[in-house]
């Protein structure tokens, strides 16, 4: 076997969280590289292109928005810290977004990115439930997100403000879709994280989707002097006395380096060591996720304004009695999902984007999808496409609601098998495993997680997870 | 090097290091930590810019020393112009 390099530090996985810790720690002068499987950066949120059209594939929206001058926030540290320019992000507001429960005439819940808002809809729909709501409100605001704080049911704790179940679905619903890798319940300080990240912070998009925050942050790792290889993962990890000692490339090759950061998830960080089984046995490993989702991709030729969907930008929407947020018995579960809509975020008034579309995000079951025959996959993509299209427009609320089903121009839909291409994930778990490792430690000392399965969730999430990781493990360890 | 243009040389790092923040109104011989949101990580990047862009390594056991503009003149000075006379 060749001997090759000798690093500071390795990271497995050009995705955002990689990305950023590499950045991190190049521009404090460490010998860095990234070793990436694909040829395209971006792990999760990457983007591919069909008959010269790109498709963003996890981007829905860029959560924790705050307006310039707003200080403390998750994306003020993102800035700072990887000394990126606010307008280099280039972020465009939501225009309104809904939680709509049960098709047209079921409780809806709007919100923007001012808060107010939201409170105002709770307090108009929900009447008694006000004074739980604020109070709810604040132990949020208080909860902050540590690998000290113990672990808590969300759904038990949204229970103590807020009698009515439907409003506690409601407000769960959305952190749960935006993060939980659980099913139907999430760990309280990751429902305060999110539920920050979404309603008191607020949602944005680049005009361009996630190319352009691709396009910077590979920028500045390369002008940080940081080394990448594309089309190079890592196969094997060589543990020796409770650390790494080597890294084995896909290519065969062998490298070294003083620490490890991967951020293609706990189960398959530990499987690059343990060949899969775990050794001993005497210590508990991470799970391997199960949800997962499907999502459907319409392009129209004309504005989904003009299609009944009105100002929305997203729609978390169900119309079952209670929420069930779990791994549906059948390929798709097309009670509940999301609904995205690029073209309702305000680029202002001169740019508007050039074709519409629509994406609906639905639960999915990876071992219905998996194995079938290429013809079966095909006509089971197809069927649910408009099963799915049919579902989401029975919440349009726009003027003109539901709106004639223009014929789609392009479609694309993505499965678990898709999810599990683009991030190595298991089962296509988009959120990784349940347990997550918030301080980024592993079996082997100087190997550490970041991205999804530290905990840090969404776009500016994944990339504070890489910044405070590589901060905690390697540049002040002590701090 | 005079102790102003040393205290420039400190701005200057800071307002990369945190743009956000005002700093036309910093109060030399007040802590930075007290006037603007400056965690210890961002005293980290402080030390670091002063490395890359000066040559000039601040041992941790001098952190205390950046407190304040104030202080940050009295201790860095003498090194930027150490390194002047060295070079």
């Amino acid at each position: 076997m060749k001997t090759g390099a000798h690093y500071d530090v390795v990271i497995i996985g050009a995705g955002l969280s990689g990305l950023s810790a590499g950045i991190r720690l190049a521009h404090f002068g460490r010998r860095v590289c990234i070793f990436e499987r694909h040829n395209a950066p971006g792990g999760l949120n990457s983007f591919y292109s069909i008959a010269g059209r790109k498709f963003d594939v996890g981007l829905h929206a860029v959560t924790n928005f705050v307006r310039p001058g707003v200080k403390g926030t998750a994306l003020g540290r993102v800035l700072r810290q990887l000394r990126l320019d606010r307008d280099e992000l280039g972020l465009c507001e939501q225009r309104q977004s809904r939680i709509a429960f049960g098709a047209r005439g079921g409780p809806a819940l709007r919100f923007t990115n001012d808060f107010g808002l939201l409170e105002s809809e709770v307090a108009a729909v929900f009447p008694h439930q006000g004074g739980g709501f604020q109070r709810l409100v604040s132990r949020v605001r208080e909860t902050s997100f540590s690998p000290e704080a113990p672990a808590l049911s969300a759904r038990e704790v949204i229970g103590e403000y807020v009698g009515d179940p439907v409003l506690a679905d409601m407000l769960l619903c959305v952190p749960l879709f935006y993060g939980s890798a659980q099913e139907n319940d999430m760990d309280f300080g990751q429902f305060a994280l999110l539920f920050q990240a979404v309603f008191l912070e607020g949602l944005a998009r680049p005009f361009e989707g996630i190319r352009p925050i691709l396009r910077l942050l590979v920028d500045k790792y390369r002008k940080a002097g940081g080394e990448r290889r594309m089309g190079c993962g890592v196969r094997s990890i060589v543990p020796r006395e409770g650390r790494v000692a080597a890294l084995v490339l896909e290519t065969g090759e062998e490298i070294q380096a003083d620490h490890v950061f991967s951020s293609i998830g706990a189960v398959e960080t530990e499987a690059l060591f343990a060949g899969g089984d775990r050794a001993g046995g005497q210590r508990p490993g991470p799970v391997a996720g199960r949800v997962t989702f499907v999502e459907t991709m319409a392009i129209y030729d004309r504005e989904p304004s003009e299609m009944g969907w009105g100002n929305d930008t997203t729609v978390f929407f169900n119309d079952s009695e209670r929420l069930e947020y779990a791994v549906p018995e059948g390929q798709v579960d097309v009670r509940s999902g999301v609904i995205c809509i690029p073209n309702n975020f305000d680029f202002g008034p001169d740019r508007r984007l050039p074709e519409g579309i629509v994406r609906v995000t639905c639960l999915a079951n990876y071992d219905r999808w998996a194995g079938l025959p290429e013809e079966a996959y095909s006509a089971d993509k197809k069927r649910w496409f408009g099963e799915i299209q049919a579902s989401a427009r029975r919440f349009q609320a726009g003027p003109g609601a539901p709106g004639t089903p223009a014929a789609a121009i392009a479609s694309d839909m993505f499965t678990p098998l898709t999810v599990e291409r683009f991030t190595g994930h298991r089962n296509g778990a988009i959120y990784g495993s349940p347990t997550k490792s918030l301080s980024g430690l592993t079996p082997l000392s100087n190997l550490h997680l970041c991205g999804t399965d530290q905990g840090l969730l969404g776009i500016i999430g994944s990339m504070l997870s890489g910044i405070t990781m590589a901060n905690r493990h390697v540049l002040a360890p002590e701090a | 090097m005079t102790k102003d243009e040393c205290k420039k040389a400190v701005i200057a790092i800071i307002s990369d290091i945190a743009p956000d923040e005002d700093l036309s109104n910093l109060k030399p011989d007040v802590r930075l930590r007290d006037q603007l949101q400056l965690d210890s990580m961002d005293f980290l990047d402080i030390v670091m810019e002063l490395r890359k862009r000066h040559g000039i390594e601040v041992p941790e056991a001098d952190y205390p020393k950046l407190a304040s503009l104030d202080s940050c003149a009295e201790y860095l000075t003498p090194k930027f112009n150490g390194l002047a006379v060295k070079s």
